[in-house]
C-alpha cells in the first residue's frame, strides 16, 4: 500500500476510435490508458502484460475477435480472476448481456457515455478488486493472528491458575510437552486411535486448560501444605467438573474442536481405567483418548514436580509408581507409551520442550487461505507465470522450436515469439484454419496429417510426434511436430485443443531424402533407373487410367564395339551425351531412364499425333557424330492404346518392336504393331530383366 | 453558429449532451471529430458488396457515436437500422438504408457549418 503510488492501467477495447478516444479524455488524467481496437490486439496486449493491467473497458460487437470471444479467452488463461472487465457496448439486447455477465464481467456502462458516472464505475471497480485483493491478504493475516491470540489467551489463563496454585508455571508446559510425547507414541502404536498431525497439537494445546477448574477452589485448600481431609478434598475434586461447566458454558466458540477436547479433559482428566476415577467414574474406552492422556501427563508431572505437600519424586520412581499403579489404573497401551518415552523423557522435557509448532486448525485454515489466493491467481502469481513463459520463449527461441497453442472454441492459435517471427504470423491468430496465410504452411497434406494423429489421441495418452513437411518460406521444410491433445473435463472428455512445438528437422531429413533419391537414380547419367521409373510411371498410369501415354524403348546402335573400338571412357562419355540430348527434347515431366548398358526408356503422356514426337525424339540423336562415332539408334514403341495402362505390357511391346528393327537393319523406330516376333522367342530367355543387368544384343 | 445551434440543427440533445460530457470544449473536439469518422463509409461500401453482417457492425458503430454526442435523429435511425439487421438483410433494412443515410448527410452538413463558422 505504502511507497510511490503506481498509476493504474486501464486496458480499452473498442474498434470504433472515437469511443476510445472519449473515454481516453474521460480517464486519461487519472489512469494509464492503453487502447486496443479489436478483440484479438486486447488478448495480445493481455498477454504480453496481464499482471500490469489494473482493468479492461470492453466493447462487444467488433471485428476480428468480438468481446464475448474475449471473454472466453480471459476466462481460460484464468485472467478474469485478477482483472475486472467493464462492458462498454451500445449493445442493447440483453440475452448478449447475460451471457457477458455471465462470463465475469463486472460491471457495464451503457451508451450514452456521461462523464460522471464513467469515472465513479472505473473507481469503484478498482476499489473492490483492489479491496478483494486487500481482504485476501488481511484474512490471512488476521487468521495468523487469531492464532497467536488464542494461543497467548491459553498461556495466560493456565498460568493464573498455576499461579494461584502455587506451582511453577512449568507444570503446564511439561503437560503439554508430555501429552505431545504420549500422543506421538500411541499414534504410531495403535493408527486405530487416528491421530494426525493436526489433532495431537489440538489436543496438546488443549491439555494447558486442564486444571482452569482450580480457579473456584479456595486457595486455603489448593495450597495447603498438608494432606488434605475427605471434605477439602471432595471440594478439590470438583475442580474437573467446575472446569468442564467454565467451558460448556462459554456463549460462544461452542463448536470449535479446541474447546470440545479442551472440556474432555478438563472433565475427565481425574478419570481412570478401572473406573475408580472422578468426576463420572468412567472407566476403559468410555474415558475419551485426550483425556486419558493428559491425566498420565499430569501425574507423572505432579510426582516429578516439588509441592506444598510433598518433594519431587525422582524420573525412576515415577515411572515406576505410574507403571506399579500407585496413582490409579491407566490404559495398558499408554503404559507402554510411557515404558518407551521413559528414556527420552528427562531430556525432552528439560530441553527444548517448549518450543511451539504452528498450531491447530488454524494454521491449516491460513494454509487453505494461503492455497485459495494461489487459486485465484494472484498478483504475484501471474508475474511468476510470466516469469516463466519468459524463461522459456527465451530457450524456445534459443532451440529454434515454433511453439503453438491451438484452441478449436473460440477457435485461435498462439504462438511463442520466435516461432510467429520465424512464421511471419502474429503471435495469436484468430480462426487459424481458415486464414490464408496459416493454410499456407498446412498446405500438401499436413493439415491432414496433423489432425489424424490429434484424433489419435486420448486424455490418457494425449502426446503424438510425427514428422511432415511444411511450406517455409516458399520451401517445403521437415518438421518434427510433439504435441499434446487438451481434453474438457466432460463425461466422456472432448478435444478442446493441442499444445505443441515443431523442430526444424529439415538438414537431418533432407540429408536421408537425398540418399534415397540418389538410390533411385543412375550413377553415371543421372537419369532414373528402371525400378524408380516404373513406379513413377505406374503410379501415372494409376492415377490417370484414361490417358494416353506412350513408351520408347532403345538402345544404342553398335555401342559394343564403340566401347571396344575408343575405349570405356569413351563409351561412358557417349551414355551421358544420349542422356543430356535425351533430357533436351523431352518434356520435364516426362519419364527418362536409363534401363542398363546402352539401353534407355522415355515414358511420356500425349494428346496430339504420337508419330512427330517419336521422330523428334529419334532425329534428334540418330546420324549425329560424336567424336567419330556415328550415333545410331534403333527404338521400338508401345502405347497404352494398344496395350491398355500396363507398363510391363507396354515394356514387352517396345522390347518386341525394338527387336524386329534390329532385325530389320537398325537405325529405325517402329510402333508395336504385334506382328513381331520376340528376342525372348527367337532366344528362350528374358531381354527386359532390370537396370542392374547389362543386356547385349550384339 | 454556436454549438448549441448546431445541435438544433441535426436535431440532437444539447441539453443532455452537455449534462453528460464534461465541457463544451471537450464535446465540440467530439463533434467535430465525427465529421472525420470513417464508419459511413465502411457502411456504404458493405451495403454496397451486400455484406449485411459489416454493415450490422457499420451501423451499430454509427448507433453508438450518435448516442454518445446526444445525436438525436442520426442515433434513432441508426439504431432501428442496427436492429433491422441484426439477424441479416430485411425488407425493413432496406426501406431504412437511405434514412440513415439523408440524417448523416443531414448531421454532416449542420457540423460542417458550425466548422467553417469557428
Amino acid at each position: 500500500m505504502e511507497g510511490k503510488k503506481r498509476r493504474q492501467k486501464i486496458l480499452i477495447v473498442d474498434d470504433n476510435e472515437m469511443n476510445r478516444s472519449i473515454l481516453m479524455d474521460m480517464l486519461g488524467d487519472e489512469y494509464t490508458v492503453i487502447e486496443a481496437v479489436n478483440g484479438l490486439h486486447a488478448v495480445n496486449e493481455l498477454q504480453k502484460q496481464a499482471s500490469d493491467i489494473d482493468l479492461v473497458m470492453l466493447d462487444l460487437v467488433m471485428p476480428e475477435m468480438d468481446g464475448l470471444e474475449v471473454l472466453a479467452v480471459m476466462n481460460q488463461r484464468r485472467w478474469i480472476e485478477s482483472i475486472p472487465v467493464i462492458m462498454i457496448s451500445a449493445e442493447s439486447t440483453s440475452d448478449r448481456i447475460k451471457k457477458a455477465l455471465e462470463m465475469g464481467v463486472t460491471d457495464f456502462i451503457g451508451r450514452p457515455f456521461d462523464d460522471r458516472i464513467v469515472r465513479r464505475r472505473v473507481l469503484n471497480t478498482l476499489l473492490s478488486s483492489a479491496k478483494q485483493a486487500q481482504l485476501e491478504s488481511l484474512v490471512a493475516e488476521q487468521m495468523y493472528e487469531k492464532e497467536q491470540n488464542s494461543l497467548l489467551m491459553i498461556d495466560i489463563l493456565s498460568h493464573i491458575v498455576e499461579f494461584r496454585n502455587g506451582e511453577s508455571g512449568l507444570h503446564v508446559i511439561h503437560v503439554r510437552r508430555l501429552t505431545e510425547v504420549l500422543l506421538e507414541r500411541l499414534a504410531v502404536k495403535d493408527p486405530s486411535y487416528d491421530l494426525n498431525r493436526e489433532t495431537i497439537s489440538l489436543i496438546s494445546e488443549a491439555s494447558a486448560l486442564h486444571d482452569i477448574g482450580k480457579i473456584a477452589i479456595d486457595e486455603k485448600i489448593l495450597n495447603k501444605p498438608g494432606r488434605l481431609t475427605d471434605e477439602e478434598f471432595k471440594i478439590m475434586k470438583t475442580h474437573s467438573m467446575v472446569g468442564a461447566q467454565m467451558l460448556g458454558g462459554l456463549a460462544v466458540h461452542q463448536g470449535e474442536p479446541l474447546v470440545k477436547i479442551a472440556y474432555e479433559i478438563c472433565r475427565w482428566h481425574h478419570e481412570r481405567w478401572d473406573g475408580r476415577g472422578y468426576p463420572d467414574g468412567l472407566r476403559g474406552t468410555e474415558i475419551p483418548i485426550a483425556a486419558q492422556v493428559v491425566a498420565m501427563a499430569d501425574v507423572y508431572d505432579a510426582l516429578t514436580s516439588e509441592r506444598v505437600y510433598k518433594a519431587a519424586f525422582s524420573h525412576e520412581q515415577a515411572i515406576q509408581m505410574i507403571t506399579g499403579g500407585e496413582c490409579g489404573s491407566f490404559n495398558p497401551q499408554l503404559l507402554e507409551c510411557l515404558g518407551e518415552a521413559a528414556d527420552t523423557l528427562q531430556e525432552q522435557l528439560s530441553g527444548k520442550g517448549e518450543e511451539r509448532k504452528p498450531q491447530f486448525e488454524l494454521s491449516s485454515i491460513v494454509e487453505k487461505m494461503s492455497q485459495h489466493t494461489e487459486l485465484s491467481a494472484s498478483n504475484r502469481t501471474l508475474r511468476l507465470l510470466e516469469h516463466e513463459r519468459m524463461k522459456y520463449s527465451f530457450f524456445a527461441a534459443m532451440s529454434k522450436e515454433i511453439q503453438f497453442e491451438y484452441t478449436m472454441s473460440p477457435a485461435m492459435v498462439s504462438l511463442n515469439a520466435w516461432g510467429a517471427r520465424s512464421l511471419g504470423l502474429d503471435e495469436i491468430v484468430k480462426e487459424p484454419l481458415s486464414d490464408p496465410r496459416v493454410q499456407a504452411f498446412l498446405d500438401n497434406g499436413l493439415e491432414e496429417k496433423i489432425h489424424a494423429a490429434l484424433y489419435s489421441t486420448t486424455p490418457d495418452s494425449p502426446t503424438v510426434s510425427l514428422e511432415g513437411k511444411m511450406n517455409h518460406g516458399g520451401t517445403m521444410k521437415w518438421y518434427r511436430f510433439v504435441m499434446q491433445s487438451l481434453w474438457s473435463e466432460d463425461e466422456p472428455p472432448k478435444l478442446r485443443g493441442v499444445i505443441g512445438k515443431a523442430v526444424d528437422i529439415h538438414s537431418s531429413r533432407s540429408y536421408l531424402e537425398n540418399l534415397e533419391r540418389r538410390a533411385s537414380l543412375d550413377g553415371l547419367t543421372g537419369l532414373l533407373n528402371l525400378t524408380s521409373a516404373q513406379k513413377q510411371a505406374e503410379a501415372r498410369l494409376r492415377d490417370n487410367p484414361a490417358e494416353n501415354y506412350a513408351l520408347a524403348f532403345f538402345d544404342c546402335d553398335f555401342f559394343k564395339q564403340a566401347n571396344n573400338t575408343y575405349g570405356h571412357l569413351f563409351g561412358n562419355n557417349l551414355l551421358i551425351h544420349i542422356a543430356e540430348k535425351l533430357q533436351k527434347t523431352t518434356r520435364v515431366g516426362d519419364i527418362v531412364s536409363r534401363v542398363g548398358g546402352d539401353e534407355y526408356v522415355v515414358f511420356f503422356q500425349y494428346n496430339q499425333e504420337l508419330e512427330p514426337i517419336i521422330h523428334r525424339i529419334h532425329s534428334a540423336l540418330q546420324g549425329e557424330n560424336f567424336d567419330g562415332f556415328t550415333i545410331s539408334l534403333s527404338m521400338g514403341v508401345a502405347t497404352t492404346e494398344q496395350m491398355g495402362p500396363d507398363f510391363t505390357a507396354m515394356m514387352q511391346a517396345a522390347d518386341k518392336a525394338l527387336y524386329a528393327v534390329k532385325q530389320a537393319g537398325r537405325g529405325q523406330y517402329k510402333f508395336y504393331d504385334g506382328s513381331e516376333t520376340s528376342l525372348t522367342d527367337a532366344k528362350g530367355a528374358s531381354v527386359y530383366t532390370n537396370q542392374s543387368e547389362i543386356i547385349e544384343f550384339e | 453558429m454556436t454549438l448549441q445551434e448546431c445541435y438544433t440543427q441535426l436535431e440532437g440533445d444539447y441539453q443532455d449532451v452537455t449534462s453528460r460530457l464534461p465541457s463544451e470544449k471537450f464535446i465540440q473536439k467530439f463533434v467535430l471529430k465525427f465529421l472525420d469518422d470513417k464508419t459511413i463509409g465502411l457502411l456504404k461500401d458493405s451495403w454496397a458488396a451486400e455484406d449485411y453482417g459489416e454493415a450490422f457492425r457499420a451501423a451499430h458503430t454509427i448507433k453508438g457515436m450518435c448516442q454518445n454526442l446526444s445525436f438525436t435523429r442520426l442515433g434513432s435511425s441508426s439504431s432501428q437500422l442496427t436492429e433491422a439487421l441484426r439477424g441479416g438483410v430485411t425488407p425493413e433494412a432496406q426501406e431504412l438504408y437511405p434514412q440513415v443515410l439523408e440524417d448523416y448527410e443531414k448531421t454532416a452538413a449542420a457540423i460542417s457549418a458550425y466548422k467553417e463558422g469557428l
